[in-house]
């Protein structure tokens, strides 16, 4: 059951050129009251786009010359906290397909792969050049190639690197592992079966 | 004699279904734990596939995130909470699956319900969508926070896809100093080893500091593990372990208790055994430690200064800017004597029975200071309940906390327990981000529930051995 491929992700860039971007940043708690995915990306990132008041604090997101824009180019550690898949839901459902960062938070990567969304890690000063270029000329097209493990932009390559097992499933259609899970169900059974669980013979108990 | 193994290796090897075409694993999950927050839309995915729940009887649900503390009339005057929960209520009943709900008697943090009910046990593997599953390591399971696809998988096969993280052990030795908590310990293990520093890693955490430690310690400090980066932390299995489950209502009884002893003995880690990493700590260095910034990483000993941008690595002062300005703190000023709003006691890190009898042996005849609202959150109801035996909550009360239902509260500010504005809370809970709790200007100090209660009390962060005179500080 493979889905279809994912060999590049591509898009005009926004930089949120910080480290230790965390999941409450992202999408605060607020917007994760929901019992779907579907608004998810009406909270992408809003305390730091909207005051209080819900005035504009001109966040690069908001540029309108960056409308539609597919990568985010960001620091080390993103991604950082909660388990909450809201997060990348979030950034997808605004229509991103990439990010370029210094390196990933594990839970959010996973959640992120998941869901065919790229995740390269660009050294500093790649990122730092990405950024600058997308400050100089908003419409520039940043390009993440999976197979290659490179990004390129503006006449320019940057070495990137996409992690071994999530490079293989992105290429190969196997990025939401579901299908493949469900091929070793008879396994699992007979080890269910050989391993106890909390819930035997205690209910009366309990 | 087979080479010697650690606890992670030898529950990885004997949990794994298979591999995957991309490398990973398909690791087998014995116990998952659902919520209201992260588990509705993975039902939806079910039935958008036409999925069902492989093994019912290996998933157990509570209701933490949404539910307000001040009442538990319903409907709850949330409507999305209300919803919230009503679609938990909805799909454990449709799917056979164990529900401590509200009015149940049993309901509380997943965190905590996990341990109290025994359905957290050495060896297994646990799953459930919340970052903080770490918590169950501390009873030599391996515990991960998953995203809500990943609730699907394990739903759906009882299994999930996973890379297999390299070891890093995490030896502390020695005997605390008076006045210094578990929770300084793993404030104190993030700040040295960075909130990145676990990225890749499993944490194992010994040494005869973790040997005496009650399994509330230890769970407070595997609470916080995925702070520091690391995809979740454990602690060996022992007589301390056995003896806080033995009796509890999940846990074997019988013959079948002293056979499940004996396997978990076996699987703790055996001497001599690989690690990727080995970090030792000496207890004596451990203060106690409260944050200044905007994640767990930034943290000091109470008694030093807050960091100046000048005084920050070139990679670092960007952020250290950032969190000055958030914090609205001065580099190079004391953190002690900041002015505090709001003090709170609770949350999966320090919400447990041990905390708030800590707490009340330092509260007993003090006075919340008027200028902060004070408030004490069971982790779980059971807590709660044995709180009100102890009269724990009269002792609280008397002082000025404001005495809450169970539930995750201002730890995440998903319910109505919110900062308001740039207030400053002194706070028991995990995590210190932006907006973290509630509001997007509110600022969070992290801290033990002892420094908590001085900072109540004195109505400014404070160093609770000077507050309530438990043991002296060391010059």
């Amino acid at each position: 059951m493979a889905l279809t491929p994912v060999t590049e992700a591509r898009g005009t860039a926004v930089p949120i050129m910080a480290n230790d971007i965390d999941t409450d940043r992202i999408i605060p708690a607020r917007y994760l009251k929901a019992v779907t995915f579907e608004t998810m990306g009406e909270g992408l990132f809003f305390d730091e786009r909207f005051d209080q008041d819900g005035n504009s604090k001109s966040h690069p997101l908001d540029d309108p010359r960056r409308a539609g824009a597919g990568i985010i180019v960001t620091g080390d550690n993103f991604g950082c906290g909660s388990s909450r898949e809201h997060a990348p839901q979030s950034i997808m459902r605004a229509g991103f397909r990439g990010i370029v960062a210094g390196s990933f938070a594990e839970i959010f990567f996973g959640n992120c792969t998941t869901l065919g969304l790229v995740c390269a890690v660009v050294d500093e000063a790649g990122r730092q050049e990405l950024a600058e270029l997308s400050e100089r000329d908003p419409s520039v097209e940043v390009v993440i190639d999976v197979a290659a493990q490179e990004v390129r932009a503006g006449g320019k390559t940057y070495p990137a690197s996409v992690r071994d097992t999530a490079r293989e499933a992105l290429l190969t259609g196997y990025w939401d592992p579901i299908g493949e899970l469900l091929e070793g169900v008879e396994r699992v059974k007979a080890l269910a079966a050989e391993r106890g669980h909390p819930r035997r013979g205690t209910e009366e108990r309990a | 004699m087979s080479e010697p193994s650690s606890l992670f290796d030898k529950v990885w090897e004997s949990h794994t279904v298979g591999r995957l075409r991309n490398g990973q694993d398909q690791l087998f999950i014995d116990t998952h734990l659902i919520h209201e927050v992260t588990s509705p839309q993975a039902f939806g995915m079910l039935a958008d596939l036409g999925l069902e729940v492989l093994l019912p009887e290996r998933t157990f649900a509570t209701v933490d995130h949404i539910v307000p503390t001040h009442t538990r009339v319903e409907p709850f005057a949330d409507p999305m909470a209300a919803a919230m929960i009503a679609e938990l209520r909805k799909n454990t009943a449709a799917h056979g699956i164990t529900f401590f709900d509200v009015g149940g008697g049993k309901q509380g943090i997943v965190h905590m319900v996990g341990p109290e009910q025994g359905i957290t046990q050495p060896g297994s593997t646990i799953a459930c969508g919340d970052s903080h599953t770490s918590t169950h390591g501390a009873f030599g399971a391996i515990a991960f926070g998953i995203g809500t696809s990943q609730v699907r998988d394990v739903l759906a096969t009882q299994t999930m896809a996973m890379s297999k993280p390299k070891l890093r052990r995490i030896e502390v030795n020695g005997a605390l100093r008076p006045g210094v908590y578990a929770k300084d310990v793993i404030l104190h293990i993030i700040r040295t080893l960075g909130v990145k520093g676990g990225i890749g890693y499993a944490y194992e955490y010994a040494g005869t500091t973790f040997d005496v430690m009650t399994m509330e310690e230890r769970m407070t400090v595997c609470n916080m593990s995925i702070e520091g980066g690391a995809r979740c932390g454990y602690v060996n299995p022992d007589a301390t372990t056995f003896a806080y489950l033995e009796g509890r209502p999940y846990a074997p009884t019988g013959a079948a208790w002293a056979a499940a002893v004996e396997g978990w003995r076996a699987l703790a880690s055996d001497p001599g055994c690989r690690y990727d990493d080995v970090v030792v700590i000496d207890a004596a260095d451990v203060p106690p430690t409260v944050t200044w910034g905007i994640n767990p990483g930034q943290a000091i000993a109470i008694d030093e200064l807050v960091p100046t941008v000048e005084g920050a690595p070139e990679h670092d002062k960007a952020g250290v800017a950032e969190a000055l300005t958030h914090m609205k703190l001065q580099g190079g000023a004391p953190i002690k004597g900041t002015k505090v709003d709001v003090a709170f006691f609770g949350s999966c890190t320090n919400g447990r029975i041990t905390d708030f009898i800590e707490v009340a042996k330092v509260m007993k005849g003090r006075k919340v200071h008027p200028g902060v609202q004070a408030i004490a959150v069971p982790g779980s109801h059971l807590v709660k309940l044995e709180c009100e035996r102890l009269g724990i909550d009269a002792v609280l009360k008397e002082a000025g906390f404001e005495w809450r239902d169970a539930g995750c509260s201002m730890c995440l500010a998903m319910n109505p327990d919110k900062l308001v504005g740039d207030q400053l809370c002194a706070s028991s809970s995990n995590r210190n981000f932006k907006g973290r709790q509630g509001s997007p200007t509110g600022r969070t100090v992290l801290m033990s529930p002892v420094m908590v209660a001085a900072a109540a009390v004195t109505g400014v962060v404070s160093d609770a051995r000077e507050v309530f005179g438990t043991g002296k500080a060391v010059a």
